[in-house]
């Protein structure tokens, strides 16, 4: 099995979020303060190149997009910024009218690049998009239904529809699609274009009968397969052409904070055990298949 | 003064009730197994010890309190017997027998096995604790820590 490749930022301080930039050529990443950072790879080493500070407490979450190179911060100031590279080499940032009173937890684009998801502890989700006029982004509000706090994202690959986990247990899939941003919704296999149509519409909510508060929540590349982790150490899947059945794996290990899926059939999720571990689907089931870390020793306090 | 001050009524009432950020838990029962049945599981541990050749009895009245656990019931005189009565099952079986017993289950059965024993522990009585704690070491390493991670997350307690 090759070694993992160890990007060493900070010494021994742990990194709360981090996002790569499109090319992975640099990364942008904050240690549980309100300062954000952006390294840049020079041979094998990484220096750190820009200083965002503008949040006034703690950055809870970084999304970078790919194409437009525009970085989004979000955090318990209750703020979030979209940050651009001016032309002088500068990072910028730029406002976000958010109107939350709690922590904005997670932040992720959407893979059309024009509008970006924003979870709080206000029980909401912000979809934001740019209003040329202004100069600033504006939200629009998802509310029904979220009892808790919102503590992950994940935009399906058609830019339309939205799953959200939350601490009250549930994973819902919301309509996010805005008129005058995005082009007419096309049918789904999970829901069909006209409920599309309604901005904000809950399409789909799952609680697994073994529940806790959900850590992470993932689409499958071609978006046929949701898959979240929850703190009751149990990986959960849903297909499309099934949504009354969850697929539920419990785990031996202590719970996952973060899953990933590599292609259609294959999820990486790792957490608390720190390993990573890799879930194979074969035959329409979800099955432990190794672990893609093998025997790591604890990091002692001298390295 | 003025007469609206006369009343102190206002002093008992719960606030918070009417914040809008209180998390409301899902209301009612919640479905599921109403509680295993007393009368099957007495007369199967009646059977075990002393028939040799009904040993399996016990394995039958283990996987009937926990298939019949009643964990998505609000009634709490329900939870008690249930509680009650697995903790007899589990206290009947041989130390020799437990981990044959374990074996035996689904990891489903395993999960709400592990929430008993747990249950068990806060109602000590005479050598308890000591057995529970085998049961314990049986069902962990057949579960590991994700099995008791389960006993403290999941809503529907034993």
């Amino acid at each position: 099995m090759a070694s993992p490749t160890v990007i060493n930022l900070s010494g021994s301080i742990p990194v709360s979020c981090f996002a790569w930039n499109g090319d992975r050529t640099q990364i942008c990443v904050s240690f549980s303060t309100p300062e954000v950072y952006i390294y840049q790879k020079q041979g094998s080493s990484w220096d750190k190149i820009h200083s965002l500070l503008e949040h006034d407490q703690r950055v809870l979450s970084i999304d970078w997009e790919p194409q437009s190179n525009l970085l989004a911060t979000c955090g318990e100031d209750r703020n979030a910024y979209v940050w651009k590279l001016e032309s002088d080499g500068k990072w910028k940032p730029g406002l976000v009218v958010l109107r939350i009173n709690r922590a904005a937890t997670c932040v992720r684009w959407s893979p059309s690049g024009e509008k970006f998801a924003v979870g709080s502890g206000a029980r909401i989700v912000s979809i934001c998009y740019f209003q040329e006029e202004h100069n600033w982004w504006v939200a629009k509000n998802i509310k029904s239904g979220i009892r808790s706090t919102v503590t992950c994202l994940d935009w399906h690959p058609n830019s339309t529809l939205l799953a959200v986990g939350s601490s009250d247990f549930h994973v819902r899939l919301f309509s996010a699609a805005i008129k005058g941003v995005d082009k007419r919704p096309e049918d789904t296999s999970w829901a069909e274009s006209s409920q599309l149509r309604t901005f904000g519409s809950l399409l789909h909510t799952w609680k697994s009968e073994v529940d806790g508060w959900v850590h992470d929540v993932a689409f499958s590349p071609a978006g046929e397969v949701l898959a979240w982790v929850s703190h009751s150490s149990c990986v959960c899947f849903v297909h499309s052409s099934d949504t009354s059945k969850i697929l539920s794996v419990h785990e031996h290990s202590l719970p996952y904070r973060c899953c990933m899926f590599a292609n259609e059939n294959l999820l990486i999720a790792a957490g608390h055990s720190c390993a990573p571990n890799l879930y194979k689907c074969a035959g329409g089931e979800w099955k432990f298949e190794k672990s893609l870390d093998s025997g790591a020793k604890a990091l002692s306090m001298m390295e | 003064m003025a007469k609206n001050t006369s009343s102190s009524a206002f002093r008992k009432i719960d606030v918070d009730q009417y914040s809008e950020d209180n998390f409301k838990e899902d209301d009612g029962d919640q479905g599921g197994p109403a509680g295993p049945d007393e009368n099957e599981v007495n007369s199967l541990l009646q059977k075990y010890p002393f028939l040799h050749y009904n040993t399996r009895k016990y394995m039958e009245a283990l996987k009937s309190v926990l298939s019949n656990a009643p964990l998505g019931s609000k009634n709490q005189q329900v939870k008690e017997n249930a509680v009650n009565l697995t903790l007899r099952v589990l206290l009947a079986v041989k130390p020799s027998q437990i981990e044959e017993a374990v074996n035996s289950l689904s990891p489903d059965l395993i999960d709400i096995l592990m929430k008993y024993i747990y249950r068990g522990f806060e109602y000590p009585s005479e050598g308890s604790s000591g057995h529970l704690l085998i049961w314990h070491e049986k069902v962990y390493n057949i579960g590991g820590v994700g099995c008791i991670v389960r006993v403290l997350s999941d809503t529907r307690r034993a």
